[in-house]
């Protein structure tokens, strides 16, 4: 075209960027990409590479190791030899090397922008404008948490060994947000990127090597889910964080089950975009191509589905219509396009086969009328109206360039609508009104939530979903403990506290019991506690209590399925306690810490009836127990969220939000002060308990409700229910609608509730068959308590008149 | 752009059926609409922040849109010092804007560049309308008071009236900005209706200063009074105040237009003014205008930059594509 023409028509041409310097490096490297392992550069074991190509244009790219189990046990022995000296260096000595990984990022910041959108085909604009300077911020903020680690977790210490698999939607960026708290926090890596999209992770682990990372630190291991699944069952490595799909997180969830491996999941989302009618409507416009035409879609916390409040319905998807006709599609190196290439040829079928299943199910399609490319894997911005909470569009991740649209009537209904899905990663909501805005912002169940804005991130703040969209937090204070332990964890004993089976004591019983003679007192009839209720069992049925040397004292419900059921009900039923002050829920607690020690006499006989414990002992363990009851209520309204400050022009408000309904399988050894020390920070934080006693402490706990019932607790805070602990374990553990799960018992029983959890991705806390010990301070005390209770929803505030 | 009780308010259709060149009559004064206006600063910024980075234009179509950038120059002098010598300069620059060689070489000699307009005080306009003889480039006259607008009236509706009657084309006048800081949008529209009537067949760009109006919102409201009001164009700045044109006061302007536009069927023209100095500005300018409002608004009639010193770097821009090599000042005429 001649510049006359152009004067004419005002195009604005192409502007590719330059792939030379990439191109060199991919020559380089002879197109070919190897393991990085204790500091070398290693060929499979197998021999075998797979091809990896660039989605826009299908040319290329490179040749990968197809790693498998030989290549990680090499990784892992050498992460393993590496952990101790990493961490002894100190957190200086790391915050040095995390600062020089920042630095050198930055040093070759449009290398790794280009070979990004080469390999992933997202527009190179994003690549340079926002994940590449996310990664170098991403390591420097780390750098500080490595430096201030000894103050400022100075009761912790490193896992050990990490497994980190990431996705390939933000390969360079995944890779920050795993290694940088991981080495921070003295732990040593091995890294799997996502199979079609390694060449960052290679430059990053070449960097590694240029800044002399000590070998072993991070190791690099390439390779499909043969790799992947070879890391996730490895017995040294000590965690596992992964993002991507949650088939594939609740798979990792089942395989760890039970190992006693940490674990985070950053899964999917079909996040809410709330529109509200007094929004800013233009900047809501530019907020959904910012929400679900960044990086063609592919995002996991994508706002994928808008909710538009009904009266403005109309003039927002005009005006959104006319947006999307002026989106570019292109080549992901041109500076002039919107949206790159989906990153290869079967997401882009899966996306057009879920269009399908929307236009059959009667959704209207809109696309942009901008032609698209021919060649590669290009997808056009899509709209689809029509399309209701019951549409499979509406419910299913589709991880494209796909807007769903629905309207709702008031806020409340759109809170409703926001939160009818699995999944709870992300959720933005729009509107001039601040009352409006916090008000939604706590009730969406979402991790991170954005008000007047969309897909911001940053290091500072943690990112990571309700529900789901999987558990532990990325970033932030927050995202740190997922890669530390209390020091005192690893002293735990797995020894079997003596204890007689109900068996063994019904035989002593039967022996014994026609020796002693019984006081004869009215009888009295111990039943589960529902919904502030005194229930019997469904099923009709009692169990036996017997006391410590095995005389048979009393019965309690044989509770069930349909008691957890109604337990259940029972807890939702409850929700207000969430939603009441901290304040408010702490005068309850004291109140219940009032009316114990009022009767402390009582509960200590009983104690000493089932444990055979001295009057002093269980004197003790009462006020021990009343001394907690004072702490959770203390913290309640003191286990404050933080206010992060993220680089933008924004307040985020790291709140800490009670994780919902929380099933206790109580501890067998320590009964009363199991039950007081699980019970009571689990509703100071606003929680709904589903409580189930040991066998020895049934009737304790079936006293203990008398106690809740004079103090003002409201009914279905805490439901108590007595009965075979394997059978309730397993009930609770597959029940949909628990939020999470905390377990003392035995390792089989860890196993089993992590392994049915996994269904819907409860918050799962187990002891792995090892003893805690409940009158230590330093454990109980911990803080561990109250930071299982929570879950930390980021909501981010921008400002400015 | 909030309009809470959708568009039915404004239901007063302006009468264009007799008009030769459609130009905006403006609408009935409607506050409950202009009380709807809510603009989020932090959002425009965003949007703002990427204008330049999501769209680009290089080599030859640099070349075409930085000669287009040209024809929306509104070159001006506005200096307490303009002496007659100095305006007859500035009008021969505004005729003769790039080296012929320059535009031979870019083929471009038979597009008869000029700048859009000559931008002067009231003093100044028989001495350019003159120097302008016998070529279509318009004078544009500042106007009211310009630049603080602290003055009677009558005075202001005399000097818009004195400048048509001396050959102003375009009248660039200031709203008082102390009534929208105290709310009083129904002066301002009264104001800007009389200037509107006293420019007769001139053009009336009307200029917010928007430096002065503190938020955004009030950008955004000041924008609709003035286009309710009949403005032809929306104007940023006088260049006098500390902070002149931005990108997201811009956005916020040119969104109202679009929304005027999607109304009215009227396009309004939009002038960012002060503070754009260099071709990269310009053309991302260039692009807010192409992305917001449509490539129809890449025209003299609707868009016009204010600025003195923007020609300058738009000349070593063009010298550089033609040769490859960096240019100088002193290789290019002055104004």
């Amino acid at each position: 075209m001649t510049i006359k023409e152009i004067f004419t028509t005002m195009e604005y041409g192409k502007a590719p960027e330059s792939s030379a310097v990439a191109q060199q490096w991919l020559a380089d490297q002879q197109h070919t990409f190897n393991h990085y392992i204790n500091g070398q550069w290693q060929a499979p074991k197998s021999k075998q590479y797979f091809e990896s190509t660039n989605p826009a244009n299908l040319e290329k790219i490179a040749k990968v190791a197809d790693g498998e189990t030989d290549d990680v046990n090499q990784a892992a022995i050498a992460a393993k030899a590496a952990q101790q000296q990493w961490f002894a260096i100190g957190g200086h000595a790391r915050a040095k090397y995390l600062y020089a990984l920042a630095r050198q990022i930055q040093k070759h910041a449009r290398l790794f922008s280009v070979l990004e959108s080469l390999d992933n085909g997202k527009p190179i604009r994003e690549s340079r404008d926002i994940d590449i300077p996310l990664v170098a911020r991403h390591f420097y903020h780390h750098a500080g948490w490595a430096q201030v680690m000894e103050t400022e977790f100075s009761n912790f210490e490193p896992l050990g060994v990490v497994g980190q698999i990431i996705p390939w939607n933000f390969p360079l960026l995944m890779l920050a947000w795993k290694v940088a708290p991981a080495l921070a926090m003295g732990n040593t890596v091995i890294l799997k990127p996502a199979e079609f999209t390694c060449a960052t992770a290679v430059l990053f682990a070449q960097i590694c090597d240029e800044i002399q990372l000590p070998k072993g630190v991070f190791n690099l291991i390439l390779g499909d889910a043969k790799a992947g699944q070879a890391i996730v069952e490895h017995q040294d490595i000590a965690k596992i964080a992964f993002t991507g799909s949650t088939d594939v997180g609740r798979l990792i969830r089942k395989t760890t089950a039970g190992t006693g491996k940490k674990l985070s999941l950053e899964l999917g989302g079909k996040s809410a975009f709330i529109v509200f009618d007094d929004a800013d409507i233009d900047s809501v416009v530019e907020g959904i191509v910012d929400a679900i035409w960044f990086n063609q879609g592919q995002v996991c916390c994508a706002g994928s589905r808008l909710l538009v409040q009904e009266s403005i319905s109309e003039k927002l998807i005009s005006k959104l219509k006319a947006r999307m006709d002026k989106l570019i599609v292109g080549n992901s190196l041109d500076k002039c396009i919107d949206m790159g290439a989906v990153v290869d040829q079967s997401q882009l079928e899966t996306i057009k086969s879920m269009i399908e299943v929307g236009l059959a199910e009667g959704a209207i399609l809109y696309q942009s009328k901008n032609n698209i490319p021919q060649d590669g894997c290009f997808y056009p911005p899509t709209l689809l109206t029509g399309v209701e909470p019951a549409s499979t569009v509406a419910q299913q991740e589709i991880f494209g360039p796909v807007l769903v649209a629905m309207t709702f009537r008031t806020h409340s209904e759109a809170v409703q609508i926001a939160n009818n899905s699995r999944y709870g990663l992300a959720a933005s909501i729009w509107s001039e009104n601040i009352n409006l805005a916090l008000d939604v912002a706590p009730k969406v169940k979402a991790g991170v939530v954005w008000i007047n804005c969309t897909n911001m991130f940053d290091a500072a703040a943690g990112f990571g979903g309700y529900r789901e969209s999987g558990f532990g937090r990325e970033g932030g204070k927050e995202g740190l403990y997922e890669y530390i332990q209390e020091s005192w964890y690893k002293q735990l004993s797995v020894e079997k506290p003596k204890e007689l089976s109900a068996k063994n004591k019904a035989d002593i019983n039967a022996n014994t019991v026609k020796n002693i003679s019984i006081e004869f007192k009215i009888d009295r009839t111990a039943k589960l506690y529902i919904g502030g209720k005194q229930t019997r069992p469904d099923n009709g049925y009692s169990l036996p209590v017997f006391d410590h040397i095995g005389v048979h004292i009393a019965e309690v419900p044989d509770g069930s399925r349909k008691d957890i059921r109604n337990a259940v009900e029972a807890a939702n039923k409850a929700s207000a306690w969430t939603a009441t002050s901290a304040h408010n829920r702490a005068q309850v607690l004291y109140f219940i810490a009032e009316n114990l020690e009022a009767r402390a006499s009582e509960f200590a006989k009983r104690i000493c009836q089932l444990t055979g414990q001295t009057k002093a002992q269980a004197n003790v363990e009462i006020d021990l127990a009343i001394s907690r009851i004072f702490s959770s209520a203390a913290w309640a309204d003191k286990f404050d969220g933080q206010i992060h400050s993220p680089p933008q022009r924004v307040v985020t408000l790291a709140m800490k939000e009670a994780v919902g309904n929380i099933a206790i399988v109580a501890p067998e050894e320590a009964g009363f002060l199991g039950m007081i020390s699980t019970i009571m920070p689990a509703i100071a934080m606003g929680n709904r308990v589903i409580f189930v006693p040991s066998s020895q402490s049934a009737l304790l706990a079936t006293d203990f409700y008398q106690i809740l019932n004079t103090s003002d607790l409201p009914g279905g805070v805490i439901n108590i229910i007595t009965g075979d602990r394997d059978v309730l374990t397993d009930t609770l553990a597959k029940h949909y609608d628990i939020d999470g799960f905390w377990y003392w018992g035995t390792a089989e029983g860890s196993k089993q509730v992590e392994f049915e959890s996994a269904a819907t991705m409860k918050r799962t806390w187990v002891n792995d068959g090892k003893n805690y010990d409940w009158f230590s301070s330093e454990q109980i005390d911990s803080g561990i308590f109250l930071r299982k209770a929570v879950e930390i929803k980021n909501i981010w505030v921008p400002y400015g008149a | 752009m909030t309009v809470r009780q959708k568009d039915k308010k404004l239901s007063a259709r302006p009468d264009k059926t007799n008009k030769i060149d459609n130009r905006n009559q403006g609408m009935p004064f409607d506050l409950a609409f202009i009380n709807t206006l809510n603009i989020n600063r932090s959002a425009v910024e965003r949007r703002a922040a990427t204008i330049g980075t999501r769209r680009t234009v290089k080599k030859e179509h640099q070349a075409a849109w930085l000669l287009k950038a040209i024809t929306f120059i509104d070159l001006t002098t506005l200096a307490g010092d303009d002496t007659p010598g100095k305006v007859r300069r500035l009008c021969q620059k505004a005729k003769h804007p790039v080296r012929k060689d320059i535009l031979a070489a870019l083929d471009a000699t038979e597009l008869n560049i000029t700048t859009g307009a000559v931008c002067v005080y009231h003093n100044m306009i028989n001495t350019a309308v003159a120097a302008l003889k016998g070529c279509n480039i318009p004078v544009a006259a500042v106007s009211t008071g310009f630049p603080a607008g602290q003055s009677l009236q009558s005075i202001k509706l005399a000097e818009i009236k004195a400048s048509v009657a001396d050959g102003a084309k375009e009248i660039d006048i200031v709203i008082s900005r102390e009534k929208v800081l105290i709310g009083d949008w129904q002066s301002i529209y009264d104001e800007v209706k009389a200037f509107r009537n006293a420019c007769g067949e001139a053009h009336i760009k009307t200029i917010l200063a928007t430096g002065e109006l503190s938020t955004l919102t009030n950008v955004a409201k000041a924008s609709w009074v003035c286009m309710m009001a009949g403005a032809d164009f929306i104007k940023t700045s006088t260049g006098k105040e500390p902070v002149n044109a931005t990108l997201p006061v811009s956005l916020v302007m040119v969104r109202a237009i679009r929304e005027y536009y999607q109304l009215t069927n009227i396009k309004i023209g939009y002038k960012p003014a002060g503070g754009i100095q260099t071709a990269k500005q310009a053309i991302e300018y260039m692009i807010l205008m192409k992305e917001e409002l449509g490539v129809e608004w890449l025209d003299p009639h609707l868009f016009r930059f204010g600025a003195s010193s923007l020609l300058g770097d738009i000349e070593r821009q063009l010298e550089h594509y033609v040769t490859g090599s960096y240019s100088a000042n002193h290789r290019h005429a002055i104004s």
